[in-house]
């Protein structure tokens, strides 16, 4: 047999409470596409950090081509071939894309040079890039191609990719997948890293499982069924959340003609944006992130007022109102972001259920904070959310990404709203945490809740919306019955290949 | 009161002059924030190199040496906001005003037996042939020579960030220091590199004052000159050239306020004396409505986890 | 090798041990300091600290401590508010020197006649004057968000200016012989801020501090405001979307901590200081500064932070007239204090761990 491009002996690294790595081993061959696969927290990104040398492994070696490989910094594993895009670009909004492209490089070429070849391999491989564009400017997807370009000018024998289709459409997803195809026709590796099973069963040839640190299995991905993989991954059977029949109520939440600037430099702002939520309804809200998603959360929870008419809750104008007085009528959010945005990290668990509690639970009179009610609501949401943790003295830091969203989203679902608007309920949490979510979510719109859930994770949407609808360049696709729904369509509402098609023609 | 009195060519040449500290403490503090390092302990390290500088030129009799001196001073000062912020980790505003409380105690105990001491004099470069170009030979080119260092240091500054790859990463580390250190740029290593050239920009600031400026030694002496250097970065929006304006411009106000109340205008000479600092806020009020060139990691603590 | 680990959750031992800590780092450092300066740094350490509590003249000294702790209580705890919310007042000196010229000046008007309500024209008027030089960056930060650090200080300047400027016009004594200068409020009796127990140091300011340690603990204890100060200065954004508007806030805490300022002016002019004039001012606007960290942005911090500096400026003092220590040393020593105190609060958030030797 060859030697395979990189081999991975007995890898472990520990953290303080957490072994991320285990022993892990497994090779990656010469001109293939080999997937890691698991859920959040099995210790993907340690262990591809480990390959880039950002993260230096407690025990094992690694073989690049039967050399031993042990980076002791991102440098020396580039200059060895080890290129990598990752999953959170690590990109600088105010430099234009020569400079972003110039920084990931070991010796970049004058910036002229280096444009002209920005230009060369981008015409190549399909992914058109203005060099001179700043990228707070570039669109989600366009700001990958930079991530990979970058990766791509170093003439990489392994390129790690960390969930990169995340991002993207459903037609940039079959791109990406092109040009993927194409660098390992000419002989580049490719580590691709990804929950998504269907993506691995088109692409991947091979398929390491991690769960929990450890290894616990490989496959052919073209020949197992996405099923059996997923039960590779998550280690027991599934559940689906459980749907009863929906009928749906009156108008709850009625936004019409909304147009909102971003309150960030690099946002996107909110463009005559329509959508009515009936009680009971659930409206997943697809779209790749920072096409509004952020701000459209920020206008509906009453961070960024508007104009009165542009938001109705059972046929009162309330764009003008602030978060407290929304709450005080029954329209509650969760934001996307758990540390600094839904809850305060370093508050305990008990100031944090006041942060949105105080109004609806009766959590202070004239002002004045009622600390036992307060401590008694905290202990109400970790019972029923079975959040992980000693007790509600205990910051929000110190919670898991998982346990602390059950608390976010509990700390919501006992109020009891009227309406209730999530945003990536689900990101970043284990399967069984997420399949609770959702199911908390469909149980409150079974009592007549209206819902509007936005995430990127289209599965999840399929799962629990009744009614679909995209956002794209801050504009809103006309919502449409979920039931039906092809893939193809959901991609063009969500704004198909954006622009990508040029470099095809 | 006669405002005959007021030379116009000793007016620009004197603004040159009162420019000088503003536009070392502000270029060395303009590198500082483009790292995404918020260093408000300027004034500190002012007095500080105001004084080593003082001391030291008085002790050898050089003033150059007292510049270097200058220098070291404040880098050092610097060093224990270094300590302090990239080290301990601790509030960068908290660790600046720290500085600056300790650098006016400290500058006030070394300077004790110094004043009312008269420093040795630096000299004028005078440029031959174009120094004795009526009118712009005395503006431009008869000055001390650090005033000419300050104006290479800004072109060498602007260069520096613009074309080298230093530069770049400095400015990389400013804007996302997550992401630099992805990487593998060695953020807080770049971060101390740029804090410790802020101090010393800032000590020769200082010496500047006590050496050339005023030239003598007095507590407290560079009474808030920092503290504008501080406010002129955010006016030049990180730009060195715009540092560089608006270092003249205040020290145009500077001067002109001097020679207004040596002319005797009606304005009483405390209202005189309060200009530059209304002045500054009223400048601060203009541009602040635009942060869009702020450095994005400006003022935020990086700590790698892993 | 040595690693800094992030604490799942701050050590509450540590953020009441880490004041402790720096105080004695202080003394120790702050000894070898005064050791260079040639004095005997027990000796020195000890008449800074011993002496005015328990020395032979301790009678006199001890109601100094709380005349020069009243101030610094009064201004810190306004400070902390701000301090606690991301908002940065370091301007404090400026909003002092407008309390004192508001209220001299208010009590001056009155001159001569007699009556009680002057008095308490006066505090209004101190507080009003601080409350508005505060206003000035509030106003600014709220309106074109104007960095408030750096307006908070020019206006420092300002403010001396303007002492300067009435000392030596408006507010200049009519019998002072042309000395710069106003009336000596201490004499005038509707406007004296007296001890209120005579020889014990107790006047009206120090009245009001304890006050505010006791509005202020309740405030972040007990009320959603101080909750909403706390919850802004940990999470911003957490604070909008709980529904704080961050205008008000600001107005509200540069506002409270401009009033308190300009309180302890007004008591200092009424009262110990008797008179404005030019050096009116000693920076007890910067110290609280140092008060108020080292009282870990706490009330019942602040109080004994405020004593303890009180204490430091008082020994040093004796210090200087019995040893010769030079008054900047003092100043030196309270720096200090700031630094370490701002190290050792790593602790408080981070283990220093002894990282293991790498595997091979």
């Amino acid at each position: 047999m060859t030697t395979p491009l990189l081999s991975l002996q007995g890898l472990t690294k520990a953290y303080p409470g957490v072994v991320a790595n285990d022993q892990v081993s497994f090779d990656i061959g010469e001109g293939e596409v080999h997937a890691l696969l698991g859920e959040n927290g099995a210790g993907k990104s340690t262990l591809v950090k480990m390959i880039y040398g950002l993260v230096k492994p407690d025990s094992g070696t690694m073989l690049l081509r039967g050399q031993v490989f042990a980076p002791p910094e991102p440098r020396a594993a580039r200059a060895d071939g080890i290129a990598m895009v990752f999953q959170h670009f690590s990109l600088f909004d105010a430099l234009n894309v020569a400079e972003n492209i110039a920084l990931g490089m070991e010796n970049p070429p004058p910036m002229g040079d280096l444009a002209s070849r920005i230009r060369e391999v981008s015409e190549t491989y399909g992914l058109p890039l203005d060099p001179y564009r700043t990228v707070g400017d570039l669109s989600a997807g366009e700001r990958q191609r930079v991530e990979i370009i970058r990766c791509l000018l170093q003439d990489p024998k392994l390129l790690i990719m960390d969930e990169p289709t995340s991002v993207l459409t459903p037609q940039e997803v079959e791109i990406l997948f092109e040009t993927l195809n194409k660098l390992r026709s000419e002989g580049t590796s490719i580590l691709y890293i990804s929950h998504k099973l269907e993506e691995i069963r088109t692409l991947c040839d091979h398929a390491t499982i991690l769960r929990l640190g450890k290894n616990v299995g490989a496959c052919i991905p073209a020949e197992t069924s996405a099923r059996d993989m997923a039960e590779m991954m998550v280690g027991s059977t599934l559940q689906t959340p459980e749907r009863s029949g929906r009928e749906f109520g009156d108008v709850a939440l009625d936004v019409s003609g909304l147009s909102v600037p971003s309150p960030s430099e690099f946002g996107t702002a909110l463009k005559n944006v329509h959508m009515t939520v009936r009680k009971g309804e659930v409206l997943g809200i697809g779209g790749v992130a920072g096409n509004g998603q952020d701000e459209l959360l920020g206008v509906l929870s009453g961070e960024i007022p508007t104009a009165a008419d542009a938001i109705k809750f059972n046929g009162q104008p309330i764009g003008k109102l602030g978060p407290t007085a929304r709450r005080k009528l029954g329209v509650l959010t969760a934001p996307e972001e758990r540390l600094g945005h839904a809850a305060a990290p370093d508050m305990s668990l008990t100031e944090n259920a006041l942060l949105t509690g105080s109004v609806r639970e009766g959590l202070e009179s004239n002002g004045f904070m009622k600390w036992s009610e307060t401590k008694n609501f905290a202990e109400r949401i970790i019972g029923a959310f079975d959040v992980r943790t000693p007790g509600p003295d205990n910051a929000a830091r110190s919670l898991s990404g998982g346990n602390l969203q059950k608390f976010v989203i509990g700390r919501e679902v006992l109020q009891s709203p009227d309406v209730l608007v999530v945003n990536q309920p689900t990101w970043g949490v284990d399967a069984a945490a997420a399949a609770a979510i959702r199911q908390a979510i469909l149980d409150l719109a079974a009592k007549g809740t209206a819902v509007v859930c936005i995430s990127q994770d289209l599965d999840e949407l399929m799962e629990i919306s009744d009614s679909f609808a995209a956002l794209n360049e801050g504009r809103l696709s006309a919502p449409r019955e979920t039931t039906g729904l092809t893939v193809d369509e959901i991609g063009l509402m969500m704004g198909g290949a954006h622009g990508m098609e040029v470099a095809h023609v | 009161m006669d405002l005959g009195e007021i030379n116009p060519v000793l007016l620009v040449a004197s603004l040159m002059v009162a420019a000088t500290p503003l536009l070392l403490a502000a270029i060395g503090e303009l590198v500082v924030e483009k790292a995404g390092v918020l260093n408000l302990g300027v004034e500190g390290m002012m007095i500080v190199g105001a004084i080593s500088g003082f001391a030291i030129s008085v002790e050898t009799g050089s003033p150059w040496l007292g510049f270097i001196a200058a220098a070291v001073g404040g880098a050092v000062l610097s060093l224990l906001f270094v300590l302090l912020t990239q080290v301990a980790l601790a509030n960068q505003v908290a660790s600046g005003l720290a500085l600056t409380l300790f650098g006016l105690g400290f500058s006030a105990l070394m300077g004790q037996s110094y004043v009312g001491v008269k420093p040795p004099d630096m000299g004028e470069i005078h440029i031959p042939v174009i120094s004795d170009i009526p009118v712009i030979g005395p503006i431009l080119f008869q000055h001390d020579p650090i005033l000419y260092v300050g104006i290479a240091l800004t072109t060498a500054v602007w260069a520096t960030l613009k074309y080298s790859r230093v530069g770049l990463i400095l400015r990389a580390v400013g804007e996302n220091h997550d992401a630099a250190h992805a990487l593998g740029y060695k953020v807080i290593k770049i971060r101390i590199m740029a804090i410790l050239f802020g101090g010393a920009c800032a000590g020769l600031g200082g010496a500047y004052i006590s050496l050339i400026r005023v030239p003598q030694w007095t507590e407290g002496m560079t009474a808030g000159v920092g503290w504008i250097a501080l406010a002129l970065v955010v006016f030049a929006s990180w730009k060195p050239w715009r540092a560089l304006l608006g270092a003249y411009l205040f020290g145009g106000i500077t001067v002109l306020q001097l020679n207004l109340q040596a002319a005797g205008v009606a304005i009483p000479v405390e209202y005189l004396a309060m200009s530059p600092y209304i002045i500054t806020i009223l400048v601060l009020v203009i541009l602040s409505a635009d942060k869009s060139s702020a450095p994005a990691s400006l003022g935020r603590t990086f700590h790698a986890s892993h | 090798m040595i690693v800094l680990e992030k604490r799942p959750q701050p050590s509450k031992a540590w953020s009441y041990a880490t004041p402790l800590v720096a105080v004695l780092a202080t003394m120790v450092f702050g000894g070898v300091l005064f050791a260079i300066l040639g004095k005997n740094p027990v000796e020195a350490i000890g008449t800074i600290f011993w002496e005015p509590l328990f020395g032979e003249f301790s009678f006199y000294y001890r109601p100094q401590l709380l005349v020069k702790g009243a101030p610094l209580v009064l201004i810190a705890i306004g400070l902390s508010l701000g301090f606690r919310a991301g908002i940065w007042n370091i301007g404090a000196e400026g909003q002092y020197i407008m309390g004192a010229i508001f209220g001299a000046g208010a009590g001056l008007a009155f001159y001569p006649l007699d009556a009680w309500y002057i008095f308490p024209i006066m505090v209004i008027a101190g507080a009003f004057g601080g409350w508005l030089w505060a206003m000035i960056p509030a106003i600014l930060k709220v309106r074109f968000g104007t960095n408030e650090i750096l307006v908070s200080l020019m206006l420092v300047y300002v403010a001396e200016q303007m002492l300067a400027s009435v000392s030596l016009g408006l507010l200049k004594n009519p019998e002072g012989f042309g000395f710069p200068g106003s009336r000596n409020l201490q004499s005038y009796e509707s406007a004296h801020n007296a001890e209120l127990i005579a020889g014990s140091g107790m006047h009206w300011g120090v009245v009001a501090a304890l006050i505010a340690v006791i509005f202020a603990y309740v405030l972040l204890n007990r009320h959603m405001l101080g909750f909403h100060i706390r919850l802004t200065g940990e999470a911003p954004r957490a604070a909008k979307f709980a529904g704080v508007n961050p205008a008000r806030l600001i107005l509200f805490c540069l506002g409270l901590s401009g009033a308190l300022a300009g309180l302890a002016g007004m008591f200092e002019v009424s009262g110990p200081s008797g008179v404005v004039s030019i050096d009116f001012n000693v920076g007890y606007g910067f110290t609280a500064i140092i008060v108020a960290f080292l009282g870990r942005l706490h009330p019942v911090g602040i109080l004994l932070a405020g004593f303890l500096m009180a204490l430091t400026y008082i020994g040093g003092e004796i210090a200087q007239s019995q040893l010769g220590l030079p008054a900047a040393a003092i100043q030196v020593f309270q720096g200090m204090l700031l630094f370490f105190l701002l190290a050792f609060d790593l602790l408080t958030n981070y283990r220093i761990r002894a990282a293991r030797s790498e595997v091979a």
